[in-house]
């Protein structure tokens, strides 16, 4: 099914979001030691999180990878508390343990992100094998990236939740790298959906910067899992904007190749539908925009004014 | 003499082993064309040098690099690959701990394993728990493998071409933080042999047992001790197995005192295996009890006050020192 216009709206104000927000953190890793450590963002990507995440009920999990940004906000992540956790400020969703590489979210059901790669991909099979256990008309989604398909952790874990029927979507972000590794240099296929059919699962290649196919996609695979037919593999073909963190001058990224992608970003395509489809005018637009960005300025307010945490805090958390 | 950091003290030895043996590659995720085209880095350069068959790009599969090592060296080549981040190296383990340490014991002596796994390291860079995790311990538990861990440019460079040139299996840690680090590094060919620890500074009242990047905390805490009196004997080991007995024993037997210093966490860490060497063998020399000064237990957090308090500093060294001397 297409998406509703709530749904469009829905998955524009996601992706406004994660751009801004995304674009506010650019800015401060300009800035010596404002945000600490590695800083890995999925701008030129939004469309895969707000697309999959706009087809699912508040009840299902997701298990998002290091670039988790979009994931988190498209899923209802407060704002501050993820600014604040990139900052390592005490009051980060994770308290400054995690930093912005491995959000956890229990409050939106981002149960476990993991930025060991292909490492989420086998807990995914484990959630869900809790849903069907539990007999939820629930589902999970993993998100990662083409690199994460190269590890045995994707093979083993397809091949369990293909032969257990556990409800999963597999989305894997084709963004064309892992690291500076070209998608060619790592994988000998042209689509990784092609390994579905090793495990006997659907694989589906969509248009990752079209977030209502990206929708429709996801839409489809839910459906199947909560009928009880099993996982899916869906791969997105998208694009990194960004480099691998933002000390990476992106040098073995052609110009032009990140020109022509930038062509194809997903913003614009969904605001055209969305003023085409009148569910907006110029103005309303503007004014969602806006809004939008007091929300970010907000929320590095917010993390700028946050604490840190006492350094004796290191020591709490280990056990229950 | 020059200076190189250890980042190029490593890339050197790789070049000039690569240049002497044409059995030696690279392979890992990214040791080519990286995201971190900078020349301190230890891999920096040897792609334009040495060309796609020796200088190998591998996909993000940990359990395929390391497996290639294992049979690649078998064949008698001598694989140097590279494992990006310390933790990764239990998506490695399999091929390292059950494959690389014993199929030479379980061929009754007929195969040999010369493979090098060089390990990136260290806490201290922000990206928290699951990019650094100091495992040294875990593999200096498993006899078969050799497990280097060098502090100075110079001793980098030497025990990496002592590491290509062995017939073990040899797991080489290098701590990150160093990559950026300047040292005198000799220009002619040298060697330093894997096993053998370093008296980095000479002292009477206490021996500092220490290695890789906690030999910079020991030397400070060494001076801070020297202003008050004390005088420091800092050892460090280098290699943690083989492990250099004679080099601690004789220390302690002169000193009568020991502090041992590691980045690691505590419980099960590698200060425990020296602590017990010296009272089982040099007990009696003891004026004191013996100290560790650690990570504690905890994995290592993301902000920075939370990773700073984590790593142990010259002070923490001091304070220990204090309480026996
Ligand atoms: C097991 C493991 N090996 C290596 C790394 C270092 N690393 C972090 S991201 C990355 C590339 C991942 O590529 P991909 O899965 O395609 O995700 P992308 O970053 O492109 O979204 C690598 C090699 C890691 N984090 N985990």
């Amino acid at each position: 099914m297409p998406p509703t216009k709530e749904k469009l709206l829905e998955m524009l104000r996601s992706m406004l979001l994660t751009r801004r927000f995304e674009e506010k953190l650019t800015e401060l890793c300009q800035i010596e030691g404002k945000v600490p450590g590695m800083m890995i963002l999925c701008t030129g990507q939004e469309a895969v999180a707000a697309g999959v995440c706009a087809a699912l009920e508040p009840q299902d999990v997701i298990v998002p990878n290091h670039r988790s940004h979009g994931h988190l906000l498209a899923r209802g992540a407060d704002p501050n508390a993820l600014m604040a956790e990139c900052f390592g400020k005490r009051t980060g969703f994770n308290k400054g343990k995690s930093g912005t590489l491995h959000v956890a979210v229990p409050e939106v059901n981002a149960l476990c992100t993991t930025t060991v790669v292909g490492g989420g991909i086998p807990i995914a099979a484990g959630v869900a094998f809790a849903q069907k256990y539990r007999k939820q008309k629930n589902v999970t989604v993993c998100f990662f990236g083409d690199g994460a398909a190269d590890e045995g952790s994707f093979h083993e874990a397809l091949n369990l939740a293909a032969l257990w029927d556990l409800p999963v979507l597999f989305v894997c972000e084709n963004n064309l790298y892992a690291g500076a590794q070209r998608y060619e240099e790592h994988t000998k296929i042209r689509d990784m959906a092609d390994r579905a059919v090793a495990y006997g699962i659907p694989g589906i290649v969509v248009d990752g910067n079209d977030a209502r196919v990206v929708y429709a996609a996801a839409e489809r695979a839910r459906a199947r899992a909560v009928a009880g037919e099993g996982p899916s593999l869906i791969e997105c073909k998208t694009y990194r904007c960004r480099g691998h963190g933002e000390s990476d001058h992106q040098l073995y990224q052609p110009p032009e190749e990140i020109a022509s992608w930038k062509e194809r970003c997903p913003l614009p395509r969904l605001r055209d539908e969305v003023l085409a489809q009148e569910l907006l005018d110029e103005k309303a637009l503007k004014s969602m925009e806006d809004e939008i960005s007091r929300i970010v300025e907000d929320a590095v307010r917010f993390a700028e004014e946050s604490p840190w945490p006492d350094p004796e805090d290191a020591l709490s958390d280990v056990y229950v | 003499m020059q200076q190189l950091t250890m980042g190029q003290a490593v890339n050197q030895a790789l070049r000039e082993e690569m240049l002497r043996d044409p059995n030696v590659f690279i392979a890992g995720e990214g040791v080519g064309v990286s995201i971190h085209a900078a020349p301190v880095l230890p891999t920096f350069g040897l792609l334009e040098e040495f060309g796609p068959d020796r200088v190998k790009d591998t996909p993000v599969s940990e359990a395929a690099i390391a497996g290639l090592a294992v049979g690649a060296s078998v064949m008698g080549l001598r694989p140097v690959v590279e494992i990006m981040f310390n933790p990764f190296v239990t998506l490695a383990s399999d091929m390292i701990v059950n494959h690389a340490a014993k199929l030479r014991y379980l061929s009754g002596g007929k195969s040999t394993f010369p493979m090098v796994v060089r390990i990136k390291s260290g806490a201290g860079f922000k990206a928290g728990c699951q990019h650094s995790h100091n495992l040294e311990a875990w593999l200096a538990h498993c006899p078969g493998i050799r497990v280097v861990m060098p502090s100075t440019p110079a001793d980098a460079k030497g025990l990496l071409k002592s590491a290509i040139r062995d017939d073990n299996p040899v797991v080489f840690i290098e701590d990150m933080l160093l990559y950026f680090v300047p040292g005198p590094v000799p220009e002619e060919e040298y060697l330093v042999p894997i096993g053998k620890a370093d008296v980095k500074r000479q002292g009477s009242d206490v021996t500092i047992v220490t290695w890789s990047k906690m030999l910079g905390a020991a030397m400070k805490g060494a001076a801070l001790l020297e202003q008050k009196g004390v005088s420091a004997e800092v050892i460090d080991l280098r290699t943690l197995a083989p492990l250099d007995k004679d080099a601690i024993l004789d220390s302690v037997r002169k000193t009568g005192r020991l502090v041992v210093l590691h980045e690691a966490t505590r419980t099960g860490g590698f200060a425990g295996e020296i602590c017990a060497l010296v009272a089982e063998e040099a007990l009696g020399s003891l004026k004191a009890p013996f100290r560790r000064v650690t990570g504690p237990d905890i994995p290592v957090p993301f902000s920075p006050p939370l990773e700073a308090f984590y790593i142990p500093d010259e002070h923490d060294l001091v304070k220990a020192v204090e309480s026996i001397v």
